[in-house]
């Protein structure tokens, strides 16, 4: 893709020169954003979720959304995919990718525009292998319409390019050599990169991580971000939620915080932790601590992080 | 929903299990082993290559009759035998030449208050008697239907006939909705659909019939003791399948299919032990008390009433004690109820007794006023009757149940007056079950949100 | 001896009857179903009874076999349409309520006295009102048992059967020898079965060859359906074969990997763009429709009858689906041979050998019945992959 307006975001100066234009305040304009969105809300019985009154996400950055946990992140993202219906639908909730609205749009047809998301606990089919979890992932398959399926010939040669586009990513993420285990058989951090791969086979606009660095591990770290980086470079907008702060303000151009639902501040990584709203919304869970201080976020308490994270899946669900 | 890993777990479990099904079959055979010798089964005729079978039933599965004399005559109207039906109602031939016979039952020999339905066209015989083609090999089924001789009566005021159907449908409904409420809380606290529930209702009807009519025990004390048996099923059964496999991982799906199975087996073993028959869980006759138009047996009264008093027990046990706090809050989410403190294998458990305990009181009452006695596939026969209800009133909502069971017992009684034809009853309350998904699938009193 | 010659003719009798075979079509759609798609249909004996009223109700207003076929099939379509469209975007459990109330409603419904000039109500469809249509079609000619030097009844008489009966022993070694050799590489034919090409055709020919054996081992008289003996049993287990044929086309393909990829989680395949929806329905219907084509080949030796495809005969088909092995492609076959002929085999042998003072012979038969009750249940605890079924799939939760 190329932004001539905004230059090539593959350099840093460009988009730091971009981010510099945009006001730090909640729901900011941004020069060129990819997904708009307005007042969505969720409520769950009389619990609000989600009330998010605008966003707006610009195109070619990799955008951090953070806040604590129940703030409303994974709401958030299933809402803007098609996961879950905001309970202000026709109430002036509306939101728009890539210039398409996609209010009333379901979670395929989302996908199908380009809006490609993972999950925060990760949806590996299991009982495929490797390659199969890859191969789903691609796109406008002939093979996959019934009427044709049986007729090997129509699909064969489609089928190929796609192995081989699997195969190449598979190599990128190191997975290569698993390609015909069974996915249940791969470790959890695993299972997040293979998802993270199979979501770039349907050759997304946008890519939405949720947590993608949860139960990877460290040496890994290093090169996913890399390869999250060269997404961003090759043109690609990256919104993802990380609690690892460390990776939010190495990779990150641009952040977002939420809590209680709401988006509370906006602005670049290093500048961003600072702001008192965010200060504000951190303090009820941990008292008298840098909000930098990373040992922090990753030591929470497993089963804490665990039972919220199924509570989130559940309402998830819905 | 757990995540954890199931794989890991020890298989000696589910070896542990095995053995405690097995001793659980055995239990039950030993249970109910007294009631073989009592029961007299019926003339049986197994067909073979040279002969073929004619039976059928007098009156209808539900309501028999018994001692009629039915005879059989061939093409040339000759008499080819007689037999007198037994309390199941069921007579059978043996012919050994395949062609056209004629069924007859001796009017004489019915009841007073009885008389013959006279046949459809298409079968309809000399004399009213009812046309069957026989094939040597197989066994052609017929049926002779019986009707009340005042019913003429009856059909005078379609007012009171519906008057009098929905204090049915209220009987059957309440009956149904002890039943349904112990399934709605098995689903919700383990998310299971228990197919072998329809079963826990035959037992309950079974061992009230070994218990009452076999060994002669008090009516009242034999309720009592049915449901504590029926409930201590439910507990061992818990302990002995479903916590093992709850602890093995098996999925869902598969954990239902294990009640299939057993559903199947326990049919059969019903069969196997009390015969194919209708079996009285009493042998006398109620009297029938007058409220109004209305003409119930006084046993369909304190029946409803032992409903009505048990369900409003069950609501306040899960609204105002702990426990119940604790099962709802298991049902709502049981990996953060067993976070905070909750034991939860431990409410389960106490859900499968229960459960168990309100199918098996049901089967007796059920066995008591409705069906009038019980036969090994009873359940069967109201077991999609109480998923529609649980279904209609939002999977796993206890009160959802209990509102869905009403409904479908005032459906199913309701439907015969306003003019369903025969079994088309039970098929009108399953309609109305469909159509009423397609409009609100979380059911009358489900949450809307999380479905889907 | 003689009493276990006959058990053993019983149960292979039972095992290659044309019934079975119709089920096995049937639960070949039950595995599109339940098996790569995932959907808890329990209404698959709904789908038969479609069929087989569907058949004979079309060939009794003397309509052409081809017409009744295609309406047979159509009426599932219809069907399947029905009870998808309201669930399908539902919870999995709704498709199972839905399914089972839907399939008991068509009962009902069959067994109504008011529609008896079409159902025959509660007696049925008799076979000699609709089978003469099918047998018309026979280009066996006359001999109705006969095909070439060899009869229906007795396949050519002692001297062919002792031949096909040695032969049929060395050949089922071979087969299992060279199976067990291509997935474990031990066993006298693993060299040979290390060649994935012999491997393959040389099993597939040796069950052929096993298939047919068996036909001439175990000759089937069916003296009182008045069917023709080898035109039925061909035509069955033709389209066993052909449905078989058809799914493992289709299960191979993008198409049936994405069944699998609904079948393991629907909201994966919905964030990569897949409209789950479509490719449930196209399951449904398409396994809907081997239904009703099982349903049809079920009544080709008997009457079309309600009460014979109900909730039963859906849960005996859940029973052979996963002894053989779910998500397979020749598990439903086996299962389904091996669950009719093992019912037949426990209750004759019951029978035979339990004396009656223990158990009637009534009793025996009840006592097959919950040998398969508990058999399903220690199936699903111990052995949920079934036969076929690749123990390593199982040992991942969904």
């Amino acid at each position: 893709m190329s932004e001539t307006t905004i230059g090539n975001l593959a350099d840093p100066a460009a988009r730091k020169a971009l981010t510099d234009g945009v006001e730090r305040t909640p729901g900011s304009a941004k020069p060129d954003p990819i997904l708009k969105v307005d007042t969505i809300v969720r409520q769950f019985g009389g619990v609000t979720a989600v009330n998010v009154d605008h966003l707006e996400v610009q195109k070619g950055l990799i955008t951090a959304l953070i806040g604590p946990n129940g703030a409303g992140k994974t709401t958030f993202f299933n809402l803007i995919t098609g996961f879950d219906r905001p309970t202000s639908a026709g109430k002036g909730a509306h939101w728009a990718f890539d210039g398409r609205t996609l209010d009333k749009t379901g979670a395929s047809a989302v996908a199908k525009s380009g809006m490609v998301r993972t999950f925060q606990l990760t949806k590996s089919l299991n009982r495929m292998t490797v390659m199969d979890n890859m191969m789903l992932g691609a796109q406008d398959q002939t093979g996959e319409k019934l009427g044709l399926s049986w007729l090997k010939p129509t699909w064969a040669k489609q089928e190929k390019e796609i192995a081989e586009k699997a195969e190449g990513l598979l190599e990128r993420f190191k997975l290569l050599a698993k390609k015909d285990d069974y996915a249940g058989s791969l470790s959890g951090g695993q299972r997040k990169l293979l998802e993270m791969a199979r979501a770039l086979m349907t050759d997304p606009k946008m890519i939405m991580l949720d947590e993608p660095m949860a139960g990877v591990n460290p040496a890994l770290t290093q090169s996913l971000l890399g390869h999250i980086q060269s997404l961003r470079d090759e043109g690609m907008t990256v919104l993802f939620v990380e609690h690892d702060m460390h990776v939010v303000r190495h990779i990150s151009d641009w952040v977002v915080v939420m809590a209680e639902g709401q988006v509370v501040a906006e602005g670049p990584a290093d500048t961003v932790m600072s702001d008192p709203a965010v200060v504000d919304a951190y303090l009820g869970a941990h008292h008298d601590t840098d909000l930098g201080d990373d040992s922090l976020l990753e030591d929470d308490d497993p089963m804490e992080k665990q039972i919220e994270a199924e509570v989130e899946a559940e309402e998830g669900k819905a | 929903m757990s995540t954890t890993p199931t794989w890991a777990r020890p298989r000696a479990r589910g070896v542990t299990g095995l053995m405690a099904l097995l001793s659980l079959l055995a239990g039950l055979l030993l249970l109910a082993a007294p009631t073989a010798s009592a029961s007299t089964t019926s003339t049986l005729c197994m067909p073979s290559d040279e002969t073929g079978c004619i039976s059928g039933t007098i009156g209808s599965r539900v309501d028999p009759v018994a001692g009629v004399t039915v005879t059989l005559l061939d093409e040339n109207e000759a008499e080819v035998g007689s037999v007198t039906t037994g309390d199941d109602g069921k007579f059978s031939f043996s012919v050994d030449a395949a062609g056209t016979y004629y069924v007859l039952a001796d009017p004489e020999s019915l009841p007073d208050d009885r008389e013959v339905l006279p046949p459809a066209d298409d079968v309809a015989g000399p004399d009213d008697s009812t046309t069957v083609d026989a094939t040597l090999g197989g066994t052609s089924a017929i049926v002779i239907n019986v009707r009340s001789v005042d019913y003429q009566a009856g059909e005078a005021s379609l007012g009171t006939q519906l008057i009098q159907a929905s204090a049915q449908g209220l009987r059957l409904g309440l009956l149904l909705a002890l039943a349904s409420i112990g399934l709605s809380l098995i689903y919700g606290t383990t998310g299971l659909s228990n197919f072998a529930h329809a079963e826990q209702v035959t037992l309950g009807g079974m061992v009230g019939y070994g218990l009452c009519n076999v060994l002669g025990m008090n009516l009242w004390l034999g309720i009592v003791l049915t449901t504590l048996i029926c409930a201590l099923t439910g507990y061992a059964q818990d302990r002995v399948l479903w916590t093992p496999l709850r602890r093995r991982g098996l999925g869902l799906t598969q954990m239902m299919i294990v009640t299939i199975g057993l559903s199947l087996a326990a049919q059969y073993v019903f069969q196997f032990i009390v015969g194919g028959s209708t079996e009285k869980v009493v042998v006398e006759n109620f009297s029938n008390v007058e409220i109004g138009p209305v003409s119930l047996t006084w046993l369909s009264l304190v029946a409803m009433g032992i409903s009505l008093v048990v369900i409003g027990l069950v609501g306040f046990v899960l609204l105002r004690t702990r426990v119940g706090q604790a099962t709802r809050a298991v049902s709502d989410n049981p990996a953060l109820a067993a976070a905070s403190g909750i034991d939860v294998d431990k409410i389960v458990r106490g859900v499968w007794t229960a459960a168990a305990g309100l199918a098996g009181l049901g089967g007796i009452l059920y066995a008591l006023t409705v069906s009038n006695g019980i036969r090994w596939d009873t359940g069967m026969q109201i077991l999609l009757l109480l998923f529609a209800a649980v279904t209609l009133g939002g999977l796993g909502t206890a009160f959802g149940a209990f509102v869905g069971s009403i409904i479908i017992g005032l459906v199913v009684e309701l439907a015969g007056p306003l003019g369903a034809p025969g079994d088309l009853k039970y098929a009108i309350a399953l309609v109305i079950l469909i159509l009423l998904l397609l409009v609100r699938p979380q059911g009358l009193l489900g949450r809307a949100g999380r479905v889907g | 001896m003689d009493q276990f010659l006959s058990i053993l003719q019983a149960t292979v009798e039972e095992g290659i009857a044309p019934t079975t075979a119709g089920v096995a079509i049937a639960v070949i759609g039950l595995n599109i179903h339940f098996g790569f798609t995932g959907l808890l249909n329990i209404g698959q004996a709904g789908f038969m009874l479609l069929g087989a009223y569907g058949m004979a109700i079309t060939l009794t207003q003397g309509l052409p076999m081809l017409v009744a076929v295609l309406v047979g099939l159509g009426a599932a379509v219809l069907f399947a349409f029905l009870m998808g469209a309201p669930t399908l975007k539902l919870r999995g459990d709704y498709l199972a309520i839905v399914t089972i109330s839907a399939a008991e409603i068509l009962r009902y419904f069959g067994r109504l006295a008011a529609l008896e000039p079409w159902t025959g109500g509660a007696q049925g469809i008799f076979g000699k009102n609709f089978q003469p249509a099918f047998i018309e079609l026979s280009f066996f000619g006359g001999g109705r048992f006969d095909l070439l030097p060899f009869s229906y009844r007795d396949a050519g008489g002692t001297p062919v059967r002792v031949i096909s009966l040695l032969l049929l022993v060395v050949v089922i070694a071979a087969l299992v020898m060279l199976l067990t050799g291509a997935r474990t590489s031990k066993g006298p034919l693993a060299g040979l079965a290390s060649n994935r090409a012999v491997a393959r055709w040389g099993s597939i020919g040796l069950g052929v060859l096993t298939f047919l054996l068996v036909f001439f081992t175990f000759p089937v008289s069916l003296p009182r359906t008045g069917t023709n003996g080898w035109w039925v049993r061909g035509v069955a287990w033709g389209l066993v074969a052909l449905c078989l044929l058809f799914v493992w086309l289709l299960v191979r393909s993008p198409w049936g990997r994405a069944l699998k990829g609904v079948r393991e989680d629907e909201e994966a395949m919905r964030s990569l763009g897949k409209n789950v929806f479509v490719i449930k329905m196209q399951a449904l219907v398409l396994g809907g429709m081997l239904g009703a084509l099982g349903g049809m080949v079920y009544v080709l030796t008997s009457t079309v009858q309600a009460d014979a495809m109900g909730r039963s005969l859906t849960f005996f088909a859940y029973t052979a689906l996963l002894l053989g092995g779910a998500a397979t492609i020749f598990g439903p076959v086996l299962g389904t041979v091996l669950f009719y002929s093992a019912r037949i085999l426990i209750r004759n042998a019951a029978n035979a050998y339990v004396p009656d003072g223990w158990m009637s012979t009534q009793q025996t038969d009840q006592f097959s019945y919950i040998v398969v009750g508990v058999g399903l249940m220690l199936l699903v605890i111990f052995r949920p992959q079934g036969i076929l079924g690749d123990k390593r799939e199982l040992r991942f939760n969904v």
